[in-house]
């Protein structure tokens, strides 16, 4: 193909161009023209079509997440907001976290150890390019059913994957959840959050600033991986027919990932960058697109320059390939030599590849002649906005009008099989056979991981502080009522890392929906994210950034809708935090929190096929006093734990394993104590003689207790059902070997 | 007393290694692969990690990195080194061990909490520990099943060179539950769990892989 040049563009006005094939509208392909006032070049359709995606513009989410801004708490925590790659929270002692989840759902299902693994890569450079250190990952999961053909292919892979690459890179895998429903068939949801660490003067941001300065692109060299992903695979939704589209599917390299961060961490740490932006999505069209309009907005780049794996690449291609393990640096001249120097040291391809001007154009040449001369601002941030369509779904008041009717437990005999079949079905199970599959203890700093409530890690190995991170979607209630299921969510996460003694500092989530031009998914869509802007608002928790996923569905089947929170909190010092169980017997166990009737949504409901009632409705001031309290009591719980899905028999099954010291629980309504999944409830575990400082603390916060029993012997016994650990451990920990080897 | 923990590019747990030498009483000096002197150490640790990314075997690249010239001539006079998962990897590529490490049997990345019987305490890593000793730390490899010929096994056997072995089931399917063997002179040790990440309950499963950074002192005090 003959080179398109801004000249050519202009004297041919009249060119067809593939732009519906690049997954542009008529309209969006107009309002380039306009923007332009001449037809785009084929390399300046290419970069408007990447940047265009539903992934990089967020046309369908921009008019509902913008609420995470007008509804932000205030919040003096918050050093770099919504944005930026990754938000920044401060955490005290002159640091500053970073952290942010992003999926990578349509990859892994299309090649899924590659899909996976990119996904842990590109979180890692977004946290990187803020100027941290990443410090640990998670990866909350979500599979088609667990015995279903197609989820032996995914969910292997998937695992392999985010194992693969994240243990290459060294960082510890410090929890994540693993969920399966038929409705991810076909649509696995991959997402990847990390967590990374700097000093407040160390953080840096995505701004092409100073003119004169170099344009500077360093580690892997381009390749024709991963071209068009973002177009043509994550704001799509997959017919059955047509190619596999693999060639979309990124190939990544964790060694050379390894190389480029500590390469990246020795450049900031000699203050040689002005601004930084990481090539992930949409390539080299991003990141010069960003760098410029973050800045004045003036750019030249010479695309010939760039380092290629295959020479026959087009520049077209080049602007759209989504080769992994790329970084690109704003330098000032004088530093250039030093960083040349710390690349070399490294190992690294450097080139130097363009300059920031003092104009406004993002000018871009292929051996001299101009092949993209463009507003930056137009390709990054001024993308179209849609205000879709949106109502309510008529199944929502079908199914909140029906009644969950599930067989109840009565006998010794039936509350026994009731524990044991949710100890062992696929949510509940022991997730050893994924998490031993990844590296938990490398960097040392690891305080908790999976199968905790929440993961931690300390930064600090002098004065002992750190952060906790958790996780959490309960689809089932998203379904029923997305509004409740996101604030649900919220407050499920915040708690997590409260049970260990963590103070709840600042938010990031990753919205994960079927196709935005479903007026329904619409509707469930906006009314998620009202859900967590009010619920944030709510909690004084600011929303620091996040991620949207749509097109997971196949055909007119969309996923549940999955908006997965992501909270992180700070603990003074890591030695302090309560464990989520118990070591001895002889301890006193309560419950938090009032047990209500709340069957709809609920794990025992799922195994029992039924997917209706109405949701719980979140009580966040109450969640916030308990939280309040379990960071109080913090002091002298032995352990606490949080109890989500599975109710109780869940939340005891995991205790008593964890150490293998049994309980004798004692319960008077049996079946619903034990199978409700009533939010805001923890169990905790204290010595006897503590009985009174927690009882104060309960009056104070105005949080109910009861007593459930005393920790000990070798079973978990409930009333007269005697159930020996032995046999609850292989029921728990067998469901995973057995099902994928 | 000085350690060097060597950073090849890939390598992760160089500081893990580093911190462990400090928490056993020695103060720990960071050696590079490129570079052209050993900086004085008294003893040489290569931690774990994925030098250049496992590529083409585990170590394969990293034994012909400058560094390991240095230690294969220190290591011939005796001074003691010790390869810990990865390292151990690059000494058997190096042939300062014998045998290989291959593929976990289930070939699955394993990350878990092992128990281990200590064998040999007559090593320079080993003497903080009594023979017989179980002690529980962290396991997490790829390809950390030891593999070699039947006269080799028998001689490592024979003499005594199996240093430590993994109690219950094989975790990985290494002959003869094999988790670290020595040389003939029992200056270089090789192991495949990480003792590096138990000095403390704090952030490892135990504090029992603080012994074998405490042993470097005893070898030196010899």
């Amino acid at each position: 193909m003959s080179l398109d040049t801004v000249a050519i563009a202009q004297s041919t006005p009249e060119n067809v161009q593939p732009f519906a094939e690049l997954g542009l509208k008529p309209d969006e392909y107009a309002r380039i023209k306009e923007i332009l006032g001449r037809r785009p070049t084929s390399s300046e359709l290419a970069m408007y079509s990447v940047m265009w995606s539903e992934h990089c513009s967020y046309k369908s989410s921009k008019v509902h997440i913008k609420q995470f801004g007008d509804k932000a708490p205030k919040s003096d925590a918050l050093l770099v907001g919504i944005g930026e790659n990754a938000g920044v929270v401060d955490v005290g002692q002159g640091y500053a976290v970073t952290f942010k989840i992003e999926s990578h759902n349509h990859p892994s299902f299309i090649e899924p150890y590659q899909g996976a693994a990119t996904g842990v890569g590109g979180i890692v450079r977004d946290i990187l390019t803020m100027g941290a250190r990443p410090i640990a990952v998670m990866d909350p999961l979500r599979f088609g059913p667990a015995d279903a053909p197609d989820t032996r292919r995914v969910l292997p892979g998937i695992v392999a994957g985010v194992g693969g690459y994240g243990n290459c890179l060294g960082l510890p895998n410090i929890g994540g959840e693993v969920v399966f429903d038929e409705t991810y068939i076909g649509n696995p949801l991959v997402n990847a959050l990390c967590v990374g660490v700097m000093k407040h003067s160390d953080i840096k941001l995505a701004k092409a600033a100073g003119a004169g300065n170099l344009v500077v692109l360093y580690g892997a060299k381009t390749g024709g991986d991963g071209i068009g992903g973002v177009s043509v695979l994550a704001s799509e939704t997959f017919g059955s027919g047509g190619s596999t589209k693999r060639p979309s599917v990124q190939v990544g390299d964790p060694f050379v990932e390894k190389v480029l961060i500590e390469c990246s961490l020795e450049i900031f740490a000699e203050d040689l960058v002005v601004g930084i932006q990481d090539l992930g999505g949409a390539g080299l069209s991003c990141a010069t697109s960003e760098l410029a309009s973050g800045g004045s907005g003036g750019m030249k780049v010479a695309l010939d320059k760039v380092p290629l794996r295959d020479p026959s690449l087009s520049p077209e291609e080049i602007l759209m390939s989504e080769s992994q393990e790329r970084m690109c640096a704003i330098v000032e001249p004088s530093k250039i030599e030093r960083f040349l120097e710390i690349c070399k040291k490294w190992d690294v391809t450097v080139t130097v590849i363009g300059e920031v001007t003092d104009g406004d154009r993002l000018e871009i040449t292929w051996n001299g002649e101009v092949i993209v001369n463009v507003p930056p601002r137009t390709v990054a941030h001024e993308g179209p906005v849609y205000n879709r369509p949106m109502a309510q779904p008529a199944y929502i008041d079908e199914v909140n009008s029906q009644k969950v009717n599930v067989p109840m437990p009565n006998s010794a005999a039936e509350i026994k099989a009731a524990v044991l079949k949710l100890a062992g079905a696929p949510n509940l199970a022991d997730k050893s056979w994924v998490t031993a599959q990844y590296d938990k203890y490398v960097q040392g700093n690891t305080i908790q991981a999976q199968p905790d409530d929440s993961g931690m890690v300390r930064l600090d190995e002098t004065t002992n502080l750190g952060v906790a991170i958790s996780t959490d979607a309960n689809a089932n209630w998203s379904y029923l009522n997305p509004y409740q299921g996101a604030k649900l969510a919220l407050a499920e996460a915040a708690r997590n890392i409260a049970t260990a003694g963590a103070r709840p500092l600042a938010v990031t989530n990753c919205l994960n929906f079927g196709s935005p031009e479903d007026p329904g998914v619409m509707w469930q869509f906006a009314e998620s994210v009202r859900g967590l802007a009010d619920g944030c608002l709510e909690m004084g928790l600011p929303v620091t950034g996040g991620n949207v996923s749509f097109y997971n569905q196949t055909g007119s089947v969309a996923i549940l809708p999955t908006p997965v929170i992501g909270v992180l909190g700070v603990i003074q010092d890591v030695r302090t935090r309560t464990p989520m169980s118990f070591t001895s017997a002889g301890l006193e166990l309560y419950l938090l929190g009032q047990t209500q009737e709340d069957l709809a949504g609920s794990e025992w409901a799922f195994l029992h096929g039924q997917r209706v009632g109405q949701s719980p409705t979140a009580d966040l001031a109450r969640e916030m006093r308990l939280i309040e309290l379990l960071l109080e009591g913090n002091a002298f719980f032995s352990a606490a734990h949080d109890l989500s899905q599975g109710g109780l028999s869940a939340g005891l099954t995991e205790m008593v394993l964890r150490h293998n010291v049994g309980a004798v629980i004692s319960l008077s309504n049996p079946a619903v104590d034990l199978l409700s999944e009533t939010p805001g409830r923890v169990i905790v575990a204290i010595e006897s003689k503590k009985n009174s400082q927690l009882q104060a603390l309960a009056n104070k916060y105005s949080i109910e207790i009861s007593k459930l029993g005393t920790t000990g012997g070798d079973s978990l016994t409930i009333n007269e059902s005697i159930i020996a650990l032995s046999e609850l451990r292989e029921v728990h920990t067998s469901t995973f070997p057995r099902l994928f080897g | 007393m000085r350690v060097g923990v060597i950073t090849f590019p890939g390598t992760l747990d160089d500081r893990d290694a580093a911190r462990a030498v400090v928490a056993g009483g020695s103060s720990a000096v960071s050696l590079w692969h490129a570079d052209s002197d050993l900086k004085n150490v008294d003893a040489v640790i290569l931690p774990g990690g994925f030098s250049y990314g496992d590529y083409l075997r585990c170590g394969a690249i990293s034994r012909f990195a400058p560094v390991m010239s240095l230690v294969i001539e220190a290591a011939g006079k005796g001074m003691p080194v010790l390869g810990i998962c990865n390292g151990f990897q690059v000494l058997c590529e190096s042939h300062l061990l014998p045998g290989a490490l291959t593929r976990n049997s289930d070939l699955h990345f394993l990350c878990r909490d092992q128990e281990i019987e200590i064998v040999n305490n007559t090593t320079a890593w080993t003497s903080s520990y009594k023979s017989g000793e179980k002690i529980v730390i962290p396991l997490k490899n790829g390809e950390g099943s030891f593999q070699c010929d039947d006269n080799t096994l028998a001689e490592l056997e024979g003499e005594g060179r199996v240093i430590a072995r993994y109690v219950g089931q094989n975790p990985n399917g290494s002959r003869n539950l094999i988790a670290g063997i020595t040389n003939t002179r029992g200056n270089v040790v090789g192991l495949m769990p990480h003792p590096e990440h138990a000095i403390n309950e704090l952030t490892g499963p135990s504090a029992q892989g603080l012994g074998f950074f405490t042993s470097i002192l005893n070898a030196m005090v010899k």
